[in-house]
């Protein structure tokens, strides 16, 4: 009855539930093991987006290879994953944030992704409380909005359904040479094991280099039809790049229950997860350029979250540098909810030697250990 | 934007029931200035909701009257959502408030437990506090048929209170056994002056049914409840009424307190002898330190406001007076214990989470108030689990997590509002 | 100093006492305050403020607390039910 596993998942975040539903299904025999409850970590504070984002091509590589699977399998999603096909609404304040638009457009056209330009008038038909005055602003329908705990749960649901097993509560302290140790000394021996502990990723594996990025949200009581599209303003990718400085950037979500998430919000070295008075009102008051009505809306909670941030922007998927039977999963930074699927067929490609579907070498770990040296 | 406003007070009072209004009182005897803050349209709190109609020599008039007369300002309508060490920040209807003060006093008062049972949702079926409140607010309910239920001494208040405003009580529920009620009695009499308001309340209540051992099972109704079925000794009954005024003794408002950075003991806030919590210069009084009634509430109140502008002989003075009332909070701890059926009224359909519509099944599945929190989102609506999260602890045995700003759904720009210069996070 | 106050609830003139707050309104014209995520009538429940039961619209601003506003002349209410 209870084989050893084949893998062992350290983390039941969206990584890891992504990743033993899809090693599950392929036959696998595998165990997922979490310090908390599952989503306890970034996965419980993430906004859930699911975006395709063209920084880089290996960005856009990943991120749209991980929309197409959310796509399909959003007939499978239960109500309570909240899936929601809202899109997206970049909007440009200025001239030259048009520029970027027409760019963007170009650059997901030539590789099939939907996507229109709007001009100044249409942004705001497409978002009448957008105040007056926006460039404009380029509308991708294909992207969407889910509520990352149940979507972690309902992956690991299934993953259970395959018979993967689940431990809860048991904080993993050490991996390697095919063995997961807890902290009382139990330990767990299998062929891989994958490191999908998000922002704790580099306590079980040595040589990778994450770092959490503290992030804000709040979430209003519900006003229906307040807001159709996910926004967010062409400068959020200025904010993701600083690798030091605080950085907000206008970006909102509206969840199927009415209610409107704000956000976002980036610090570098924030000791722990307490709200930041500063930052917050930051936020806030950059919302408030794009959206006035925000203002009078009522905010029913605020919270904080981690991103396990790498300095390139890219996830680690793939042998860790020193362990080769240790795959890492972690440090999508803001995209761990839209590229958890992908990861997981990434990964499972890594271990049954299989060809992954997209080119897997900027994603390596060594990547990392191979920019250090050129240091 | 909206606008903020900037008050200072030497002494904030966070609260305008007694307990905060003894305090302003005799915080501003000093000479001082204090501000008395609070959410509600009008002073009074809970038990001295719309006490301008007051008798004359009653405590609520002889209290609203030094209010009157001293030079403490009143704020009105703000609620206060956000404290850091020296501040406060408070929202009205029109804008942000922020507040310095040099010392505070949280008289935030307690609120009902509500227990879920089926029906409970339906309308007109409410907190036995809140049936008064809304009284007390100007709801007529001549000639309504009302069923009193749940636990404590308000219960007999309210029932009382609703058949002074003309309504039929048909009878009060209460879940305690008969001689843990017998017992009540008794020890209430040796109260000073509690003995003169049993009476008055046996010949208030005379006539009405009280029945122990007794507890509401279901609420039945079609858009409003028509009847109530409930358990007596065993057997079950159902009575039609047009009101179900329903609450299971109260739970103290330590939300504020907690973010302040108090201490809190089993749930009450930890003070000293002189009303003093754990962070220097911030004091407590009246039901957030431990359930006791208005005249316990009153001298914490006092105590607290002279302590706070370091009278201390004045405080020492009361500190009998607080004795012979503490005595009132040991008498309500012991009477009224919640009976262990009451956790199997709930069916797996019974909504927990009115905010969120999250019935018992979908809670039970979980194994802590944040796991249940983020997969079933019970807690996450407005009321922030002030209403669920307390019945989540008494039924599954969950602890309520820690506190966030805002204290309260506010606005987005007053959030924004919040201070961020300045003080150290507690 | 009049002792009546005259509002509207969902179009339909009604009288309270003066000092009286729209949640009494509300009930008073035999309405319920709003409608649950799942569509059930609801109305309030604590009085004080603090379960949100009693959210209505109140000259066009929604999910105001009816039991914390004071009822003033010809003020416009939208009640769920």
């Amino acid at each position: 009855m209870n084989k050893p596993a084949e893998v062992v998942i350290v983390g039941a975040g969206i990584v890891g539930a992504a990743s033993a539903f899809e090693l599950a299904a392929e036959g696998l025999r595998v165990l997922v093991i979490d310090g908390g409850f599952p989503s306890t970590g970034s996965t419980g504070a993430a906004m859930g987006h699911i975006v395709v984002m063209d920084d880089s091509e290996a960005q856009f590589a990943i991120t749209r290879y991980s929309q197409i699977l959310w796509d399909d399998l959003r007939e499978q999603l239960p109500p309570s994953v909240e899936f929601d096909p809202c899109g997206t609404l970049w909007v440009a304040a200025d001239e030259k944030e048009m520029d970027e638009v027409r760019r963007k457009l170009d650059y997901y056209r030539e590789r099939g992704v939907n996507a229109e330009i709007l001009d100044s008038q249409q942004v705001r038909e497409a978002e009448p409380h957008l105040r007056t005055h926006l460039a404009g602003g380029l509308r991708v329908p294909g992207d969407s909005v889910v509520y990352p705990p149940c979507a972690a749960g309902f992956l690991l649901q299934k993953a259970r359904d395959l018979g993967a097993r689940v431990i809860h509560g048991q904080p993993v302290t050490a991996i390697g040479k095919g063995v997961a140790r807890l902290a009382d000394g139990t330990e767990f021996a299998a062929g891989f094991i994958i490191n999908a502990a998000g922002q704790y990723a580099p306590k079980l594996s040595a040589g990778i280099n994450i770092k959490a990025r503290k992030g804000h949200l709040i979430i209003t009581d519900r006003y229906p039809n307040f807001l159709h599209h996910q926004v967010v303003e062409l400068g959020y990718l200025k904010s993701t790049h600083s690798l030091t400085a605080d950085s907000v950037a206008f970006n909102v979500q509206p969840r199927k229950t009415g209610q409107i998430l704000i956000g976002s919000a980036r610090q570098y070295g924030a000791e722990n997860s307490a709200v930041d008075e500063s930052i917050l009102a930051r936020m806030l008051q950059r919302a408030f350029e794009y959206m006035p009505d925000l203002s009078q809306l009522s905010a029913i909670r605020v919270w904080t979250g981690f991103r396990p941030a790498t300095p390139d922007k890219l996830p680690l998927i793939g042998p860790s540098p020193e362990d080769p039977s240790v795959l890492v999963a972690a440090g999508h930074e803001g995209l761990g909810i839209t590229t958890s699927l992908a990861t997981a067929k990434l990964i499972c490609a890594q271990i049954l030697g299989q060809r992954p579907a997209i080119p897997i070498q900027p994603y390596l770990p060594s990547r990392q250990m191979a920019a250090e040296a050129h240091v | 934007m909206d606008s903020v406003k900037h008050l200072r007070f030497d002494v904030a009072v966070v609260g305008a029931g007694p307990a905060g209004i003894a305090a302003a009182v005799a915080a501003s005897d000093s000479g001082k200035s204090v501000g008395l803050i609070d959410d509600n349209p009008a002073s009074g709190g809970q038990i001295w909701r719309g006490a301008h109609n007051a008798p004359r020599h009653s405590a609520s008039s002889v209290w609203f009257e030094r209010l009157n007369k001293s030079a403490v300002r009143i704020v009105r309508g703000a609620r206060v959502f956000h404290a850091t060490k020296g501040e406060l920040t408070a929202e009205s209807d029109d804008s942000a408030i922020q507040i310095t003060y040099g010392k505070l006093i949280l008289a935030t008062g307690a609120r009902e437990l509500f227990l879920p049972f089926p029906g409970w949702t339906l309308p007109n079926v409410m907190g036995a506090g809140g049936l008064q409140a809304l009284l007390k607010s100007g709801l007529d309910i001549a000639g309504k048929r009302i069923l009193v239920a749940g636990t404590g001494p308000l219960l007999l208040a309210v029932a009382a209170y609703a058949r002074k405003c003309g309504a039929k009580v048909i009878g009060i529920c209460e879940q305690t056994t008969r001689p843990r009620m017998a017992r009540f009695g008794l020890k209430m009499m040796l109260v000073p002056g509690k003995a003169v308001e049993a009476l008055r309340f046996a010949y208030d209540l005379r006539g009405i049914p009280h029945w122990t051992d007794c507890w509401p099972v279901a609420a039945f109704g079609n858009r409003r409840v028509e009847s109530v079925r409930i358990s007596r000794q065993g057997q079950t009954s159902e009575i039609e009424c047009d009101y179900l005024a329903c609450g299971f003794h109260l739970i103290p408002n330590v939300e504020l307190p907690r973010m302040c950075g108090c201490r809190l003991r089993e749930n009450f806030v930890d003070v000293d002898e002189y009303q003093q919590t754990s962070v220097a210069g911030t004091y407590c009084a009246g039901e957030p330190t431990g359930i006791g009634g208005l005249e316990l509430a009153l001298v914490e109140g006092e105590i607290a406001g002279y302590a706070a502008t370091n009278w201390e002989d004045r405080a020492k003075h009361l500190f009998a007076k607080r004795a012979r009332y503490q005595k009132v909070a040991r008498i309500l701890k012991d009477a009224f214990p919640l009976r262990p059926e009451l956790k199997n009224l709930a069916r797996p359909d019974t909504l927990i989470c009115r905010c969120e519509d999250v019935p018992h099944e979908r809670l039970r599945e979980h194994g802590s108030w944040r796991a249940a929190k983020l997969h079933a989102r019970c807690g996450m609506g407005p009321c922030q689990g002030r209403v669920c999260a307390p019945a989540a602890e008494f039924l599954f045995g969950w602890e309520n997590d820690s506190v966030r700003p805002p204290l309260y759904p506010v606005r987005c720009s007053s959030l924004a509002a919040i201070p961020s210069h300045s003080a150290p996070r507690i | 100093m009049s002792e009546s106050v005259s509002v509207r609830v969902n179009g339909k003139p009604v009288t309270v006492r003066a000092g009286a707050t729209v949640a009494v309104a509300v009930l008073t014209a035999g309405a319920t305050c709003r409608t649950s995520v799942s569509g059930q009538p609801r109305s309030p429940l604590c009085g004080m403020g603090t379960c949100f039961e009693c959210r209505v619209a109140i000259n066009g601003e929604p999910q105001r607390r009816s039991c914390q506003v004071l009822c003033e002349a010809n003020m416009d209410i939208e009640a769920d039910g």
